[in-house]
């Protein structure tokens, strides 16, 4: 009887706690694996900021435009 | 009685011990299909990249990226524009999805789509805009 009860409480607590565990959001490695797709997609060598990538200017400023001779 | 406890202790170590486990653990990230829509994404960037130094576009808080200054971008150059921004998002949906459905749960989907929210913004050139907490605010 007392052996009944103890394994019927074992099979409430355990069985949700186990999927309980399978359904934690590894953060971590999601983290990493972020990190690597972004490095590939934008091109970053080892993490780093392309901060000389883009060193010509790139700005639209009206003393860069050519003439427009059209008008 | 005892092997019942016995096994009752082993359980309970089983279960503390596999969040460790678990934490440890790499996320797939090497599908197929998640290196199709890497791909796409890499070749659209070399389109997109003058227009995040611009501040023509930006990266948004959840993951995607929006128009941020239309008028950063000449008028007949807006409609492509608007294109690349719509197909860049939902490679980037397509990626979070695919991620989340890979690793067999896709329930994931919108925690890794946070994930990387924070990982884009972090990695960005210094100059290009992101949504920070009060709006858009340049790195």
């Amino acid at each position: 009887m007392m052996k009944k009860w103890i394994l019927a409480l074992a099979v409430a607590f355990i069985l949700p706690a186990c999927v309980t565990i399978n359904i934690y959001f590894p953060a971590a490695a999601a983290e990493k694996a972020a990190d690597k797709i972004i490095d590939d997609v934008w091109q970053l060598k080892n993490g780093e900021k392309p901060a000389g990538k883009s060193s010509e200017p790139k700005t639209l400023e009206p003393a860069s435009t050519p003439v427009n001779s059209a008008q | 009685m005892k092997k019942l406890l016995l096994s009752l202790v082993v359980l309970l170590s089983f279960m503390l011990a596999s969040p460790l486990v678990n934490a440890a653990a790499d996320l797939e990230a090497n599908t197929p299909a998640i290196s199709a829509i890497k791909a796409s994404m890499q070749a659209r960037h070399g389109q997109l990249a003058s227009f995040y130094t611009s501040g023509a576009i930006g990266l948004t808080k959840d993951g995607l990226i929006a128009i941020k200054d239309a008028s950063a971008v000449p008028l007949k150059d807006r409609g492509g524009l608007n294109g690349l921004v719509a197909a860049e998002n939902a490679d980037r949906n397509h990626l979070y999805k695919e991620i989340a459905t890979a690793n067999g749960h896709p329930e994931w989907q919108a925690e890794i789509q946070n994930t990387f929210a924070s990982r884009w913004i972090d990695k960005a050139q210094s100059g290009w805009f992101y949504q920070g907490a009060s709006g858009w605010t340049q790195k």
